[in-house]
């Protein structure tokens, strides 16, 4: 067992980069996601963490800093929020088409305008296609450990591919938790030195980022779909041999209460901890209410998702994104075309809400079922979703 | 300079690239790992008018070989340039640059 000490989940997400032995570091800082790259920063300067701490001019140098580490064999980190992500885009998608595992924390907050700090999912919904792994986490304990899972699932050879880690700007990034480090023994046994399948070495030379043309670039893209496709047995079992070692399994898709459930939640993230309490409240009041965690956001965990909704009535989808003009959030698009056609699909009614941070609480959660649970019988639009608590 | 290319014997590796190679015949990231394997690659292709060099005009300067951004101008056994074909685009600098003019753009359909 590894202390469990109160720390801000920030300085932890950066020890465990530390106690991964990263070996390239290479970002720009940008809030929610500051405290993670400044205590990394700290470590390096302070001779603690034996790496590379490289400060560049932006995000999309950034981003272009961990793909060369990353192509000459180092172990790289990376890490930013909204605008950041999207000053870097155009590499994030590079990135992924030549497979390099790089890891990095997205500290998840608003794309501008107007501009906000604070928290919700637009920005990595703007990169939902860059075809890299992405997972969402729920509180401090799950930033740690996914910290050593990335690195692990990116770096294995049979998967080689960048990996996202979605953590809640402010919701998770500023809190103090109580949060277990694992040994540093723990890490060396569950996370090997880094073998790359490829290198940039002058002993063996190759060029990536070739050009492609028509005559390949299809074959190229299905290829790299079904590397993305083809990670998810290994993420499962990474996830295994994490429950092996520290007594907790995470899966891609994780419920609460839905034995006998009509009706259930889903959401991605920080909400999952509040949500997990007002469906306490209101089983206790009689509900049968249940929720369902999607912690795989990508590659999208089809099967699992099927599973977990067998026999509810009603899945209430909450989304903290908008699509501007689209038939519904992000998430409960894909999750009304995941279902559609399934022999006794759910009905779906689709909340959007928490954007820029704006506070969801337990009362929320519950008049968001009740009304909800008012049209279980009416046919919902495939379209139809509600921007809740906005001011008519 | 290096008359090296010349020897290379074009379209040997050729089906390599030409061929139609399915997605699982691709490695890890579209990685190229036979250096160099561009030479292999037929630019003359592109080409809508080639130089033609008027020998009684030319100086043996090399002033298009260095201008030519392709690469594609070689020194000839005489002391003269030529483009190879098999690379060269067409694009003109050559002439443009050619002290003597003794380089003329010639459609390829003459």
């Amino acid at each position: 067992m590894g202390k469990r000490i109160g720390i801000e989940v920030s300085i932890a997400a950066a020890d465990a980069i530390a106690m991964a032995n990263v070996d390239v570091v290479a970002a720009y800082p940008i809030t929610p996601q500051t405290h993670i790259v400044e205590h990394l920063a700290e470590l390096v300067a302070e001779g603690e963490l034996d790496a590379e701490f490289v400060p560049v001019e932006s995000e999309h140098s950034a981003m272009s800093v961990a793909c060369g580490s990353s192509a000459a064999g180092a172990r790289t980190f990376t890490c930013t929020s909204s605008q950041g992500l999207a000053l870097m885009n155009e590499i994030v998608f590079i990135a992924a088409s030549m497979k390099l595992p790089i890891v990095m924390i997205l500290a998840n907050r608003s794309l501008s305008g107007p501009i906000s700090i604070w928290n919700d999912h637009s920005d990595v919904m703007s990169v939902r296609d860059c075809g890299w792994i992405q997972v969402f986490v729920e509180n401090g304990q799950e930033v740690f450990d996914h910290v050593m899972f990335a690195f692990k699932v990116a770096e294995n050879k049979k998967v080689s591919l960048p990996v996202i880690i979605n953590m809640d700007g402010f919701a998770l990034t500023h809190m103090i938790e109580p949060i277990e480090y694992w040994e540093q023994e723990e890490v060396n046994q569950y996370l090997p030195d880094f073998e790359p399948v490829s290198r940039l070495h002058p002993d063996k030379p190759i060029s990536m980022g070739a050009f492609g043309m028509p005559n390949n670039f299809t074959e190229v893209k299905k290829a790299q779909d079904q590397a993305l496709r083809d990670s998810k047995p290994e993420i499962i079992k990474a996830w295994k041999e994490l429950a092996e070692l520290k007594g907790k399994e995470y899966k891609p898709v994780e419920t609460y209460q839905t034995e006998d459930a009509e009706i259930v939640f889903m959401a991605m993230g920080s909400f999952n901890e509040t949500l997990s309490l007002a469906i306490d409240e209101m089983r206790e009041a009689g509900q049968k209410v249940g929720l369902v965690k999607i912690r795989l956001w990508r590659p999208f965990p089809l099967d699992e998702i099927e599973e977990a909704v067998k026999g509810v009535k009603q899945v209430i989808v909450i989304d903290r994104a908008i699509s501007f003009g689209g038939p519904g959030g992000p998430v409960a698009s894909e999750i009304r075309s995941a279902l559609y056609g399934q022999e006794n699909a759910p009905g779906i009614t689709n909340y959007i809400c928490g954007l820029a941070g704006r506070d969801v609480t337990i009362k929320d959660f519950i008049k968001i079922y009740e009304e909800s649970k008012a049209k279980l019988h009416d046919r919902v639009r495939q379209d139809e979703y509600i921007i809740y608590g906005v001011r008519e | 300079m290096k008359e090296g290319r010349n020897d290379f014997k074009r379209g040997e590796k050729l089906g390599k690239i030409s061929a139609e190679p399915t997605w699982k015949d691709l490695g890890t990231g579209f990685i190229v790992d036979d250096p160099g394997n561009s030479k292999e690659y037929k630019t003359g292709d592109w080409r809508s008018s080639r130089p033609v060099v008027d020998k009684s005009k030319c100086i043996s300067c090399g002033v298009c070989y260095i201008f030519c951004p392709d690469m594609a101008i070689v020194k000839t056994e005489d002391g003269f340039f030529e483009a190879d074909l098999y690379y060269c685009k067409g694009c003109g600098i050559c002439a443009h640059e050619c002290f003597t003019q003794c380089i003329t753009m010639v459609a390829e359909e003459e």
